[in-house]
């Protein structure tokens, strides 16, 4: 091939920049910086299309009486609303940071397994084209919730075979991606870079990879239940011919609390780099972090039926799963001490990747809080499938998830593309966000402790109030969050150089590097200095 | 979607301007206390783990403000960059949590054993969800009816009605039969549903369990002597297209007033149907 004559008369180090170019580079791509950054746009892509979703679900809500869609439609907007977010927004971007910062922060070349990592990239767009349209089908998208429990899932008509097969390749995709993780982590090390060495946004990311091997064939397997329940005439999960509707619950949730996790432990992580960097001092505690993480991690498999105390449960199993879940207050608890403590003593300064994650911080806590009080079962029959607990996972996954991975993108852009971004405008960005978050989803606990239940599209009028509050800070966060491609775009386009260490208390291998960024990167391995130089922890 | 907004926009100026009808929300913020001592002790639960959540949220965002407030770099702090582990500090703040937990777990633990209870109960009704509305079954008595939103509000919820639904007294949550209660009555429900899962739920009972095909679910509640009333909630678990219209509607009333409708109307059931099939809506459940 031309390719490799050209290397081999311009010696090993000549072929760094060459790269198939065009649509080639992007469809053929085996680098991981190319399908890091494919990942990463793929996830803001489906952050907007699921936060249309939100638009249409917050606008019917906004007085009550139906305006705009009918039930129906809006019992699929919430469906999907949720599958993109996690499937499409949320997990995408953890896999595609994940892509570009692991090899860089261990010190290899790539990813371990290239192809495989070009596959499980390419898988999504076409599971999620076929979610998607499944609005146009007859009968309309899943409109049974993303928990998809049966019998109602069961009535979806013609899309339902779409959101199996659609499910099932998001799935496929993500234990790929897992698997390509765990292998690079556990093979491709640069010498020196023991395990507890290692970035803690490396070892959040370990964790999460086996959460994800462990639990989405669990998935697979439930929705495949589904599936035969529908076309070949088995009863799984039809009471009526010996089925138990109540198991699909426990295996959907089998996998669903973990998959909670696989959601926000990546975020403690990047969190966890951030924070050091702009305090100008090493975590604290950072074995403890460590160790906090893998028994969040092990308790997230024997805290599953505490989603469904409301199915009728016997006492005992009350009492277990409502004792399991307090424990996890305990390592999420150190973690923010360690957090906190990290701040300590510390010589701050506030640029965007801090003020998110300092956001990430308060707000985390507050949806802690409420997980706490969800946990306690005789209070969660009032809590259970209203909006307080929408509140709760919101106050999670939004300033918990999706602002931790816009810290870690205004962290690392500036290594990515060599030049800095507008931090002014990024500055107004955190504001923004952070200020309607809280108008968005604070008045929801309200909502949730009056009564109003989650997934309905039109309500009593004692909840008109609260509702047009929580839809103003939608449209606001909404709107706010158009800034963010804007950023990038403009950071891309004209941001003016930066230094290859771009923050100034910035550590680890990733710095180490030059910027620009050579297409291929730690070809040799670090020395044994810079490895140290970077794990300051 | 930007243009979804402003049209809602506008409909907030339309809303806001003839503001005088509908009650305000705002002042709706808690939990209910409920009407049931249960009721009341999930509330006291309730405001218990909120308030140790408050302090700890005092304590911890206290050091986190005054950390962000004492440590700039512009103010001049010097980070010490040798303070990265303190085995003692991590085992405090690791066993307070543990005794804090324990602390509430055992209540917490006690309300749900007496939650659990359902021993010693004086009249047991079958709850059945259907898409959607609910069917009661009064199973010691014969008396069976069907529950639904009312005609009215099922207009005014029609895309289009043209109906200002503030205008309608209690919208979404008011039936054609509500559920006829005793107070001071420890009334046991049987759960199930025929379709798929629904949830009954009446926040001021504290109870609520899922409506499962092929299961029976139970729960129970005790309503206080002296709070006869009416209770309203609707259903909670997602259960198809009108998920959001499904309310319920239970009527506390004296035991004497109770025995009183129970009586007519059974005996106004048995005239007015063939045995097999659940008896017309009783006129008289609205007497109480």
């Amino acid at each position: 091939m031309a390719y490799d004559s050209h290397a081999a008369t311009h010696g090993h180090d000549a072929h760094d920049d060459h790269k198939p170019h065009g649509w080639r580079r992007w469809v053929f791509a085996t680098n991981h910086k190319d399908i890091g950054t494919m990942y990463l746009i793929f996830s803001g892509l489906m952050f907007f299309i699921g936060g249309a979703m939100a638009m249409v679900i917050r606008a019917e809500l906004f007085k009550p009486g139906l305006q705009f869609v009918d039930p129906q439609f809006f019992n699929s907007m919430t469906t999907m609303h949720a599958l993109f977010m996690i499937f499409g927004a949320v997990m995408p971007a953890w896999t595609g940071l994940a892509n570009w910062q692991i090899p860089l922060q261990v010190g290899a070349p790539d990813m371990a397994l290239p192809r495989l990592n070009n596959f499980s990239f390419w898988i999504l767009p076409f599971a999620f084209t076929i979610l998607l349209s499944t609005i146009f089908v007859p009968g309309g998208g899943p409109a049974g919730g993303w928990t998809l429990y049966p019998p109602l899932v069961l009535q979806t008509s013609e899309a339902f075979p779409m959101v199996i097969f659609a499910i099932h390749l998001m799935g496929a995709s993500s234990i790929l991606g897992a698997i390509n993780v765990i292998v690079t982590i556990m093979n491709m090390r640069a010498p020196g870079m023991t395990l507890l060495r290692m970035p803690l946004f490396v070892w959040s990311w370990l964790i999460t990879a086996y959460l994800l091997i462990a639990v989405m064939p669990v998935l697979a397997g439930a929705v495949t239940m589904l599936l035969t329940d529908h076309f070949f005439g088995t009863t799984f999960f039809t009471a009526a011919g010996g089925g138990d509707p109540v198991m699909f619950q426990h295996i959907f949730w089998f996998f669903g609390h973990p998959e909670v996790y696989i959601l926000i432990l990546p975020a403690f992580g990047i969190v966890s780099e951030i924070i050091p960097a702009f305090a100008r001092k090493p975590i604290f505690g950072y074995e403890a972090m460590v160790y906090a993480i893998a028994s969040i991690a092990f308790l997230s498999f024997i805290v599953w039926a505490h989603h469904m105390f409301t199915v009728g449960m016997p006492l005992a199993g009350q009492l277990f799963f409502m004792l399991s879940t307090m424990l996890i207050a305990i390592p999420t608890g150190v973690k923010v001490f360690n957090w906190t403590a990290t701040m300590w003593k510390s010589s701050m300064t506030f640029e965007p990747p801090m003020l998110f994650a300092l956001s990430f911080l308060f707000l985390f806590t507050i949806g802690g809080f409420s997980g706490l009080m969800l946990a306690i079962v005789p209070a969660d029959f009032q809590y259970h499938d209203t909006y307080f607990v929408v509140a709760h996972f919101h106050y999670v996954l939004v300033p918990g998830a999706i602002f931790s991975i816009m810290a870690g993108v205004y962290y690392w852009l500036p290594k990515w593309t060599s030049k800095m971004y507008d931090l002014k405008l990024a500055t107004i960005h955190f504001w923004l966000s952070t200020i309607f978050v809280n108008v968005l989803f604070f008045p929801q606990h309200f909502l949730g402790l009056a009564g109003m239940p989650r997934r309905i599209p039109d309500y009593a009028t004692q909840f008109t109030d609260w509702n047009m509050v929580s839809s103003i800070g939608a449209f606001g966060f909404g709107l706010s969050q158009l800034l963010f491609p804007y950023i990038i775009w403009k950071c891309v386009k004209s941001g003016v150089p930066a230094p290859s260490r771009a923050w100034e208390g910035a550590h680890g291998l990733e710095w180490e590097l030059p910027s620009p960024l050579p297409y291929h990167t730690w070809e040799e391995p670090p020395a044994m200095d810079v490895i140290a130089k970077g794990a300051a922890h | 979607m930007i243009r979804k907004a402003l049209v809602s926009l506008a409909a907030l100026a339309a809303t806001l301007s003839p503001a005088a009808h509908a009650e305000s929300g705002w002042h709706l913020l808690n939990m209910t206390q409920g009407v049931t001592d249960i009721s009341r002790k999930i509330y006291s639960l309730h405001m218990l783990i909120f308030w140790v959540c408050v302090i700890i949220g005092i304590v911890v965002f206290g050091v986190m403000i005054y950390s962000l407030l004492k440590f700039r770099k512009s103010q001049g702090a010097v980070a010490d960059t040798t303070m990265v582990h303190n085995t003692k500090v991590e085992v405090v703040w690791t066993v307070i949590p543990v005794a804090i937990l324990v602390a509430m777990a055992v209540p917490a633990a006690n309300t749900l054993v007496q939650l659990e209870d359902t021993r010693n109960t004086e009249l047991t009704i079958k709850v059945t969800g259907y898409q959607w509305g609910w069917q009661y079954d009064y199973l010691d008595n014969g008396v069976v009816f069907f529950s639904r939103l009312t005609r009215e509000a099922d207009a005014a919820r029609r895309m289009g009605s043209g109906v200002d639904v503030t205008k309608i007294e209690h919208y979404l949550r008011d039936v054609d039969n509500p559920l006829i209660i005793p107070v001071d009555t420890k009334v046991r429900l049987l759960v199930t549903a025929t379709d798929v899962i629904h949830a009954w739920w009446v926040p001021e009972l504290a109870i609520k369990k899922d409506a499962i095909p092929g299961y029976v679910n139970e729960m129970w509640f005790k309503v206080d002597a002296d709070k006869a009333g009416t209770y309203r909630g609707q259903c909670v678990e997602l259960c198809g297209r009108d998920h959001g219209f499904m309310p319920i509607v239970t009527k506390a009333v004296s035991k004497e007033e109770f025995q009183t409708w129970l009586k007519t109307t059974a005996a106004a059931q048995k005239q007015a149907s063939a045995p097999q099939q659940p008896a017309a809506a009783p006129a008289v459940a609205n007497a109480g």
